[in-house]
């Protein structure tokens, strides 16, 4: 494992931020620490490179105890969700600063910092300030100089948090190509569930300071352990009781087995789907469909339909 | 028409308060040309007075920067129990008359106080001579540097900080490399109006100095020394050199300062 964290409690003032957190991180891995705002994953991400001391607990990396060592022996990289970019070095001196700090010859450095430069490809822009470079450059940069120093185990806080939709989608492809080229031990924390399941082969639920489920991002949004990671991982709607995936409903124009009447209130069409709004018994619930069973099926508000959970769907009974 | 006479208010303020003094004293030490300047300048009373407040202007620029870099670190980058009594302190030289100041530390300092005794008998004497004067110095000129230096610690938040920490920095290697390369422009700013206020020092050197002709004269004390004995030309021409320190280390900072490329987010 190259993280192991056991126990971990931490309160800001008289509030608890973690609850008794315990992780096993394996070696190579890319884990997603996945929760709501004021969940605790940016603290346990804080935790884990030393930023912050926990009130109980231990924290192992590559099997040394590592609970009370500063960030600066604990050999991580870390990268932060406003960059933390050095203003007053170019983006060459950024990336050789714990190079530097590590007194290595000026010609591996040199070396060094240049093929990071590539890999993150900003090997033309190695004499600029990072005034001078975009959000998406900038980020980029500080991957570099997290990486620089081959660290142990890299962790992001919100990488792509401050970006734009369209660079941040780019990023998201890129940091998953990086992680294949570079194996590094990588935890990155999100509140986006899109970024988690695309990005992470590990998902790790964080909610009210407590891991409320770890697995593939598979098994996560098909297996959620209870309703909150359910509605957090993917859409959901109310059918019977009983919380559904909107596009684990049927809809059919006859009646069918184990199918309840409905009437659509509204269609949507949002290009390749379409959002059926329908009233189960004074109840609101929604069916994703995709635009060609729309069509097929006419639709209209006012029709009633009959509904019903498709065969292998998984649903999870709220507690009433 | 409203801005014009808003304009000419503003000018005519500037002008009458700020230029003309100014430009009355200047040209009432070269109106004889440069001679008489550099013969006031150079009389061995007016050298004294230069080297002594060198020496008290120096120490207390040095003390007030670690001083003042340090205070700024603690009030901005840590919490801890006082912190707002910390800062209303900072303030107060601001608001003591620097009269007050002297009386003060002649109270707490001199000869018949416990703590003065004290230090008399290991040898030091602290009023009537230059330690006092830096302390005098030291305190009318304590806020300068904290506040220049603290928005801009604020402002420059301390992920910076953390990221060098992670890469392996020390906090000595953090400070140097990272935090003092982040406030060097407000801190340069600090220290010339530290420097500034040093050197135009009067009220609180005055009383703790004794008024030594020739021994803990600043150059401050000189002008009004030689104002009161009728000597203008000397008086002036100190007056003068006061005012161009002041002017030369302004523009130096102005000139120093390259075209900022590193600022921005």
């Amino acid at each position: 494992m190259a993280i192991e964290i056991r126990d971990v409690n931490k309160s800001f003032g008289t509030t608890p931020v973690l609850r008794d957190v315990s992780l096993d991180v394996a070696a190579g891995s890319l884990t997603a620490l996945l929760g709501p705002s004021g969940g605790g994953k940016s603290t346990l991400l804080r935790v884990i490179a030393g930023l912050e001391r926990p009130d109980t607990g231990t924290v192992r990396i590559s099997g040394v105890d590592a609970t009370r060592l500063s960030p600066q022996r604990r050999n991580v990289g870390f990268v932060f969700q406003h960059y933390a970019a050095f203003k007053h070095l170019t983006v060459f001196r950024n990336v050789a600063f714990g190079l530097e700090i590590r007194k290595r010859p000026k010609a591996e450095i040199r070396k060094r910092v240049m093929e990071l430069l590539e890999l993150v490809h900003l090997e033309k822009l190695a004499d600029r300030y990072p005034s001078q470079l975009s959000g998406g450059q900038r980020q980029r940069m500080a991957l570099a100089r997290a990486l620089a120093v081959e660290p142990q185990v890299l962790l992001l806080d919100e990488p792509f948090g401050a970006l734009d939709a369209q660079v941040r989608k780019e990023l998201r492809a890129w940091l998953r190509r990086l992680h294949d080229e570079v194996h590094v031990t990588t935890v990155f924390v999100t509140h986006d569930q899109e970024e988690a399941i695309e990005v992470a082969d590990t998902i790790v639920v964080l909610a009210g300071g407590e891991v409320v489920q770890t697995g593939s991002p598979v098994e996560v949004y098909d297996n959620p352990a209870n309703p909150f990671v359910m509605r957090f991982l993917g859409p959901v709607t109310e059918l019977g009781g009983s919380l559904v995936r909107p596009h684990d409903i049927e809809i059919s124009q006859d009646p069918v087995e184990g199918g309840s009447p409905a009437v659509v209130s509204r269609v949507v069409r949002l290009g390749f789907e379409a959002r059926v709004e329908v009233e189960i018994d004074g109840r609101e619930a929604w069916v994703q469909v995709t635009r060609e069973q729309a069509d097929r099926l006419g639709l209209e508000p006012g029709d009633t339909v009959h509904v019903r959970p498709l065969p292998g769907a998984r649903s999870l009974a709220l507690a009433v | 028409m409203a801005k014009h006479v808003l304009r000419l208010v503003a000018v005519a303020y500037v002008l009458l308060l700020l230029v003309l003094p100014v430009a009355v004293i200047i040209w009432r030490t070269f109106g004889d040309g440069l001679g008489p300047f550099v013969e006031a300048m150079t009389s061995p009373s007016a050298v004294h007075a230069f080297k002594v407040t060198t020496v008290v202007a120096g120490w207390a620029v040095v003390l007030n920067t670690v001083f003042g870099v340090g205070t700024a670190l603690l009030l901005v980058r840590h919490e801890f129990p006082g912190k707002r009594l910390l800062g209303a302190l900072i303030d107060l030289p601001t608001a003591v008359s620097p009269v007050v100041v002297g009386l003060a530390l002649i109270l707490v300092y001199g000869r018949f106080s416990p703590v003065g005794g004290l230090l008399e008998s290991w040898g030091i004497q602290v009023i009537f001579s230059t330690p006092g004067m830096v302390l005098a110095t030291v305190f009318v000129a304590l806020p300068l540097v904290v506040r220049a230096v603290v928005p801009v610690l604020e402002e420059l938040g301390d992920e910076q900080e953390q990221a060098a920490h992670t890469l392996g920095a020390s906090r000595l290697q953090t400070f140097v490399r990272i935090t003092l390369p982040g406030i060097r422009w407000a801190l340069g700013y600090g220290v010339v109006l530290c420097l500034a206020r040093s050197l135009g020092e009067y009220g609180a050197v005055a009383v703790v100095s004794g008024r030594l002709v020739d021994q803990t004269q600043t150059l401050t004390l000189f002008v009004e020394e030689r104002f009161q004995n009728f000597d203008q030309p000397a008086a002036f021409a100190a007056a003068t050199t006061l005012a161009l320190i002041a002017v030369v280390t302004l523009l130096l900072t102005k000139l120093l300062r390259p075209k900022d490329r590193s600022d921005g987010n």
